[in-house]
């Protein structure tokens, strides 16, 4: 916002909004943060939407989820039942549980295309280390931010889900069962349970929302990064504003008219319809599944025939992304310029959705075998592939700017 | 716009990846008509009405229907009368006066009555099997509506070499109980005299229960379906004119 006005008669609004900004800045930081005066490259694609989008959903689920927050109950007893109350009684609250219920499903569409678009366009290399690490806890919150929200509801997936998952505590040696015990507040899952996980699940939001102001002060820092993962000077940069904020609000538009689709027309199509029967700890469903953005992780740890290692393979498979700056030893940032890195990126992708189906399998017999194949490539692609390829690779000539010519042969 | 249709179609990929993976079901559960079914789906008023008939004169013996209260039938079409008189059919506990035990007659705002005084009581009657409540019970079901229909209307001899239980019957849909099921066939031709003539067919009794149960689970669908549109019809709009504000905006750059 300048303030250098030409006329001398400045209006009373315009005077009053510069005594507050004199005072608290507060339109400037906004202004610097996703305003004018944050200059972007303007080759962004559509896949440098998705990290605004996230931000969307995220403020979508605080909002949804305070509405639920005033009209659940969280007792083993009457847990599922407010949440039917919610469904037929409270005032379009069906509405907000369809939105809330298939909001997270989307928020982890979002975030796994805005972690991909970060591991394709090299966005982790430096000097952006610190920018991904905190998207890493970022997806690590989320991840138990829903995990303990698909719990309140209290039907039979969310108990069996969340007595399967605390159990995997138990594999750590000696401390394993303490551990456990005290997750569940007594010795099985039961009220004290659902009430922590009630108190956590309305709190953690909010941490992850600290996380994400983190998140983009650490983007400030180097800028952002572009499709041909080259340095930009200032003549390549726009404002994000107007340029960017209209190209979010499009693509809001576009992800909007996808999630409601969802929400109005399939609303219990990512569910189980386990679900829908109320949480009985005396009949164990026959197959217990998680939700399906943590499916490739469960099949990673049924993978392996022991416990422990499995538990150490799962937290290990989203552990490794905070060294995978260091993993990847290519001087090229763009996967564009990568002919070879690119093909094994790709089929990083699709080994991921195989895995996400053996998790939704029963472990054994063909799921089994597969399951452990796309583990093994789900590892080797880390370890091996991305030093490896990064030194062998011979990557195509860069452009030295957007402008330049290379740019064409590259797109 | 090249870049729009690939992230879209990214965004549809992995959403559409995510509903396949549970779609793996064991028995194949054929796809019925219903009237709800689709984007303009809306429930048939006259089939509700019989299937609530049926739900009354069949399976109120052995299932409660908790989460429906006697005012939720309005949206079958009935007037207050019509739902007053319907809920003093039934009795409900209560205390007098005096402070004794006594019964009186039930209000709109009462619940289906649950036909057992306790689990236990339920089970001995039922050898040993529990019958569920059915309010959510189209929402609980792999296959929801069609499993449904499917499963109250498939009963038929065991397979050769199958021996079923004492007690119990074949059914060609109840996977998750190994094809037996406790529940014995309830459903025949003319089972009930439908009050507004049609002709009660096996077939029909079980979808028009089929339908009401259907609503019973999801009793704001029509409203959903409605809602949607319009909101879809807003966002189309919405979306459209921020692309082109779009494209305006970004053609400065080109001067
Ligand atoms: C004589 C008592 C009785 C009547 C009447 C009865 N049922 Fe049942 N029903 C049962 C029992 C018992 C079970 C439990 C079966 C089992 O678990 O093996 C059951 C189970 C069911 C199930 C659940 C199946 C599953 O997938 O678990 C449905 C659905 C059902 N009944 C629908 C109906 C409908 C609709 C009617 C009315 C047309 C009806 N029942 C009438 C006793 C009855
Ligand atoms: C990071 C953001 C969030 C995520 C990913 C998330 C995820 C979830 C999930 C998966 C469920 C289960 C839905 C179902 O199957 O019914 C749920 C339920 C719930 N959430 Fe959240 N949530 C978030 C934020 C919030 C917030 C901020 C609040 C409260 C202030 C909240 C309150 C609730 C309540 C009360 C329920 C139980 C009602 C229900 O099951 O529908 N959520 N959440």
């Amino acid at each position: 916002m300048s303030t250098d006005n030409s006329s001398t008669e400045k209006s009373v609004w315009r005077r009053a909004f510069e005594w507050h900004e004199a005072r608290l800045p507060l339109v400037s930081f906004i202004d610097n943060a996703v305003g004018t005066k944050y200059p972007a490259p303007r080759n962004l694609n559509y896949f440098w939407n998705f990290g605004f989008l996230a931000g969307f959903v995220l403020v979508l689920m605080i909002m949804t989820g305070v509405v639920l927050a005033m009209n659940y109950i969280p007792h083993k007893d009457m847990a599922f039942d407010s949440v039917e109350r919610i469904m037929r009684d409270v005032n379009y609250g069906w509405l907000i549980r369809y939105m809330h219920a298939n909001g997270a499903s989307f928020f982890f569409i979002v975030v796994y295309i805005h972690i991909f678009r970060g591991l394709y366009y090299g966005s982790y290399k430096a000097p952006r280390e610190v920018l991904w690490w905190i998207g890493i806890i970022i997806y690590l919150v989320m991840m138990a931010t829903a995990f303990m929200g698909y719990v309140l509801p209290w039907g039979q997936m969310s108990f069996w889900g969340a007595t399967v998952i605390t159990n995997l505590f138990s594999a750590i040696p000696l401390i394993g069962e303490p551990i456990v015990t005290f997750l569940w507040g007594g010795f099985s899952v039961d009220n004290p349970t659902l009430n922590r996980f009630f108190a956590l699940h309305y709190l953690l939001p909010f941490v992850i929302f600290a996380l994400v102001f983190l998140h983009v002060w650490a983007l400030h820092i180097p800028g952002s990064n572009n499709p041909l993962g080259i340095e930009v000077g200032p003549a390549d940069k726009i404002p994000f504003h107007p340029y960017y904020t209209i190209k979010d609000v499009f693509g809001i538009g576009v992800f909007l008219l996808v999630y409601f689709a969802v929400v109005f027309w399939g609303p219990n199509m990512l569910g189980d319809p386990l679900n829908y029967v109320v949480a009985n700890p005396l009949v164990t469903p026959p197959h217990i599944v998680p939700e399906w953005y943590y499916l490739p992780f469960y099949a990673i740890l049924r993978a392996i025939p022991d416990k422990l290692l499995g538990v150490i393979a799962m937290f290990g498979s989203i552990l490794v992304l905070f060294v995978v700056p260091w993993l990847d030893t290519s001087r090229v940032r763009s996967a564009n310029f990568r002919p070879v890195y690119r093909v094994f990126f790709w089929l990083f992708i699709i080994n991921g959705m195989v895995l996400g189906w053996c998790g939704s399998q029963l472990p054994e017999g063909l799921p089994l075998i597969v399951g452990r194949i796309c583990t093994l490539y789900y590892f080797l692609f880390f370890f091996v592939l991305m030093p490896v390829i990064g030194w062998m690779e011979t990557p195509k000539p860069l452009p030295a700017s957007i402008g330049s010519p290379a740019l064409k042969a590259a797109e | 716009m090249k870049k729009i249709i690939l992230a879209a179609a990214a965004t549809l990929a992995l959403a559409s990846f995510t509903a396949s993976v549970f779609a793996a079901e064991e028995v194949h559960i054929p796809k019925e008509q219903w009237s709800f079914n689709g984007t303009f789906g809306k429930f048939d008023r006259l089939q509700l009405q019989r299937g609530l008939q049926v739900y009354k004169e069949i399976c109120a013996s052995c299932h409660s229907l908790k989460y429906v209260a006697f005012r939720n039938l309005a949206a079958l079409g009935y007037n207050e009368a019509q739902i007053k008189a319907f809920a003093a059919e039934y009795e409900y506990p209560d205390i007098d006066d005096e402070g004794s035990d006594t019964k009186r007659k039930g209000l709109p705002s009462d619940y289906f009555p649950n036909p057992y005084p306790n689990e236990k009581f339920a089970r001995a009657s039922s050898n040993g099997a529990l019958p569920p409540d059915l309010s959510l019970i189209s929402k609980a079901r792999e296959g929801g509506p069609d499993y449904l229909f499917h499963l109250i209307t498939g009963y038929e001899d065991p397979p050769a070499g199958m021996t079923v239980m004492d007690g119990m019957s074949y059914n060609k849909y109840f996977s998750s109980g190994n094809f037996q099921i406790a529940m014995v066939k309830q459903i025949e031709d003319d089972k009930v005299t439908y009050a507004d003539g049609t002709k009660a067919t096996t077939d029909q009794i079980a979808r028009d229960v089929t339908a009401f149960l259907h609503w019973a689970a999801e009793p704001m669908l029509e409203a959903r379906h409605s809602t949607g549109l319009r909101v879809m019809l807003y966002m189309i709009v919405f979306t459209l004119l921020a692309y082109f504000l779009k494209r305006r905006i970004w053609a400065r750059l080109d001067k």
